[in-house]
C-alpha cells in the first residue's frame, strides 16, 4: 500500500463480504422454497427472500466497486485520496441505509413499506432489482455523487492513467444510468423499455468498464507487464464491450410490446457480446504468461484468471445460448435466464471483487501476501465456490430445458406449476450445490483468519 | 500489439466507436417511440383503474415471484396473459381472493393480500391491459 488513504477501502471490503454471506443465505432459502413451497411461509415469502438476495448482491458489488476505487485510484493517480473522512462517512451512510432497507423488507409488508417511505410521492418501487424505497434510492444517488466527487477530485489533482479514466467513466455511467430508476410511467411498455437502461446498461455496459479497469490494475501489479500493453488491451476490451453491448440492449426488447426490428438488432449485436469477454480471458492469461515477476500472492492471480474464464462462460456463452430471438421466444423468462444470471454475476462481478479484495486486503493488513497456508485455504474457497456455481448453472439449465420443453414446445403444453414439479429433481440438486457454495464461502472467509509465515509488504 | 497500434489509437477507437453506436442506439430509441403507440395500448390508460392496478402490482411486489411479459421472478406463473389463461377478469380476482392466509401445505403458496374489491378490480384491469399489449405473439402458448 503506497498511500495511507487507500486504507479506507478496508471497511468497504469487509461490509461487502458480510453482505455476500447474507445474499447466499437468502439464496439458500429461496432454493429450498423451490422444492418445499411453503418453507418459512408466510413469514418470509419467496418475493421477500428474493429482494434480499438480489439487493444484497447489488449493494455488496457496489460496496466492492467503491472499495476498489478507493484503493486503486490513489495508487494510479499517485496522490492521497481527496477526502478519506468523506469516504468513511459515506461508508457508514451507505451501510446503515442498506441495513435499514433489508430490515424494512423483512419486518413490514412491502405495501406498508411503500406507504411509509413515500412511494406515493414518486412511485418507483416494486420493479425487479429496483425494489428499494424512494428514500434508499435517493440515498444511493447522494452517496454515489459524493463518492464520485471524492474520486474525481483525486484523479484531477494526480496522474491520469487509462485505468483511472476507464474506472471513472464506468462509475459515472453507473450513477447516470441509475437515474432512470426514477422514471416509472403508467405505460408498461415504456416502463420496461427504460428499466433496461438501468439494468442492461449497468451489467452489460458500464459495469464492464469498472470490471476491466479493476482487472487491468491487478494484472499490472501481479504480473509486472508494461502498463502500455495492459492499457491497450483495456481499451480494446471496453471498445468491444460498448460497441456490442449498447445496441445489445435490444435483446430485451423482443417481447415487451416494442417494435419487431429489435429482434434483428438485438440478436446481431448481443450475439457479439461474448467477444469482449473472450478478449478478457485472453488478456488475463496472456498477461500472466508474460509476467515479469513472481508475485507472492498466488490467490489473487487465481482469482484474476478465474474472472476471465468464468465471465466468458457465464456472461458470454450462457448469454449467447438464449440471446437469438428465435431461441429466446421459447426460453424468455424461464430457468435458462436464471442459469445465465447466476454464472454471469458470479463470473464477472463477484469474482472481480474477490480479485481486488484478494490482492488488496493483505497489503492493507501490512503484508505483500498472506501466508502459504492462508492462500491455500483461499484457493479451496475459490474452487468450491466456482465449481458449485458451474453445477448450479448446469442444474438450472437442465431445469430450464425441461421447463421449455414441457411448458412451451410440446404439442400439449403443461401448466407452469405442473412443469415445475417435473423439474424438482434439478431444483434439489441445485439446492445441495448451493450448500456446497456456502461451505466454499465459509472456507474462503476462514482464510482471512489463518496466520502463518508471511512476507512483509514491499 | 505494437507498432502503429498505440494506446492512444486504441483510446480514440474506444471513444469514436462508443459514440457512434450510442448514437445509433438513440436513433433506434427515437424510432421505437414513434412505433410503440401502435402496440402499447396507451389509449386504454384513459381508464385510471389501470394505473391504480399497476401501482398495486408494484407495491405488493408481484414481480418478486411472477413474470410479466417474461420479466420478473420464475417462481410463479407468467401473468401477462393470465386473464386469457383463466378465461376472465372475474376468475383472476377469485384466484387472488381465494389464497389461504397460511398457505398450502408443502406447496408454493401465494400470500393472502386482503385486497378490497376495488383493488381487485384495478389489478384485473391492469392485467387485462397487459394481455392486450402487442408482444410479437409471445408467449408461445396460453400456458405462458
Amino acid at each position: 500500500m503506497q498511500y495511507k488513504s487507500q486504507a479506507v477501502a478496508k471497511p468497504y471490503f469487509i461490509a461487502a463480504l458480510a453482505l455476500f454471506v447474507a445474499q447466499i443465505l437468502f439464496g439458500l432459502i429461496m432454493g429450498l422454497q423451490y422444492v418445499w413451497g411453503d418453507f418459512l411461509f408466510p413469514h418470509i415469502p419467496f418475493n421477500v427472500a428474493r429482494m434480499v438476495h438480489t439487493n444484497a448482491l447489488i449493494v455488496w458489488l457496489l460496496m466492492g466497486f467503491m472499495g476498489a476505487a478507493y484503493y486503486l485510484v490513489p495508487e494510479e493517480a499517485e496522490t492521497e485520496l481527496h477526502s478519506p473522512k468523506l469516504a468513511i462517512a459515506l461508508f457508514w451512510i451507505f451501510l446503515v441505509a442498506a441495513g435499514l432497507t433489508v430490515v424494512g423488507y423483512l419486518t413490514v409488508p412491502y405495501a406498508t413499506l411503500a406507504k411509509v417511505t413515500g412511494n406515493d410521492l414518486l412511485p418507483t418501487m416494486g420493479r425487479e432489482f429496483l425494489e428499494q424505497p424512494l428514500l434508499t434510492k435517493a440515498g444511493i444517488v447522494v452517496v454515489a455523487l459524493a463518492f464520485l466527487f471524492n474520486i474525481t477530485m483525486t484523479i484531477l489533482k494526480g496522474r491520469k492513467t487509462a485505468i483511472n479514466t476507464v474506472l471513472l467513466l464506468g462509475l459515472w455511467g453507473l450513477a447516470v444510468m441509475f437515474l432512470f430508476s426514477f422514471y416509472n410511467p403508467d405505460n408498461l411498455v415504456k416502463d420496461k423499455f427504460y428499466w433496461w437502461w438501468v439494468v442492461h446498461l449497468w451489467v452489460e455496459g458500464v459495469w464492464e468498464l469498472i470490471l476491466g479497469a479493476i482487472l487491468a490494475f491487478v494484472l499490472i501489479k501481479i504480473t509486472g507487464v508494461d502498463r502500455e500493453v495492459i492499457e491497450k488491451w483495456l481499451y480494446v476490451i471496453i471498445t468491444l464491450t460498448l460497441v456490442t453491448g449498447i445496441i445489445g440492449t435490444g435483446h430485451h426488447y423482443y417481447w415487451i410490446g416494442t417494435p419487431e426490428y429489435w429482434q434483428v438488432w438485438g440478436s446481431i449485436f448481443s450475439a457479439l457480446e461474448p467477444i469482449p469477454f473472450f478478449a478478457m480471458t485472453l488478456f488475463a492469461f496472456n498477461m500472466v504468461n508474460r509476467r515479469r515477476r513472481e508475485h507472492p500472492n498466488k490467490a489473487a492471480t487465481l482469482w484474476a484468471l478465474g474472472t476471465g474464464v468464468m465471465a466468458f462462460l457465464g456472461a458470454g456463452v450462457w448469454g449467447f445460448l438464449h440471446t437469438l430471438a428465435p431461441v429466446n421466444f421459447y426460453t424468455h423468462g424461464t430457468q435458462i435466464t436464471a442459469a445465465h444470471g447466476h454464472m454471469a454475476f458470479y463470473g464477472a462481478y463477484v469474482m472481480v471483487n474477490l480479485t481486488i479484495i484478494s490482492y488488496a486486503m493483505p497489503l492493507m493488513r501490512g503484508r505483500a501476501a498472506n501466508s502459504n497456508k492462508s492462500q491455500v485455504t483461499e484457493m479451496w474457497g475459490f474452487w468450491l465456490m466456482t465449481v458449485s456455481i458451474v453445477f448450479i448453472t448446469l442444474f438450472l439449465t437442465a431445469a430450464g430445458i425441461l421447463q421449455v420443453w414441457l411448458q412451451r414446445v410440446s404439442d400439449n403444453p403443461m401448466p407452469f406449476m405442473m412443469a415445475q414439479d417435473q423439474a424438482s429433481l434439478f431444483y434439489w440438486l441445485r439446492e445441495w450445490t448451493g450448500v456446497v457454495f456456502l461451505v466454499g464461502l465459509v472456507v474462503y472467509l476462514a482464510s482471512f483468519f489463518i496466520k502463518g509465515e508471511e512476507k512483509a509488504a514491499a | 500489439m505494437s507498432g502503429t497500434f498505440t494506446t492512444s489509437t486504441a483510446r480514440n477507437i474506444f471513444y469514436g466507436g462508443t459514440l457512434f453506436f450510442l448514437l445509433v442506439f438513440l436513433a433506434l430509441t427515437f424510432q421505437n417511440e414513434q412505433i410503440i403507440p401502435k402496440r402499447d395500448r396507451r389509449e386504454m390508460l384513459a381508464n385510471p383503474q389501470i394505473a391504480e392496478g399497476k401501482k398495486l402490482w408494484e407495491t405488493n411486489n408481484c414481480i418478486g415471484c411472477h413474470t410479466l411479459l417474461g420479466e420478473g421472478a420464475y417462481f410463479a406463473p407468467e401473468l401477462g396473459n393470465v386473464v386469457v389463461r383463466l378465461g376472465s377478469k372475474e376468475a383472476v380476482k377469485a384466484f387472488i381472493k381465494g389464497r389461504p392466509a397460511e398457505g398450502i401445505a408443502g406447496r408454493r403458496s401465494m400470500p393472502q393480500f386482503n385486497f378490497s374489491d376495488k383493488d381487485l378490480d384495478a389489478i384485473a384491469d391492469f392485467l387485462e391491459y397487459v394481455s392486450k399489449i402487442d408482444a410479437a405473439k409471445w408467449p408461445p402458448n396460453v400456458q405462458g
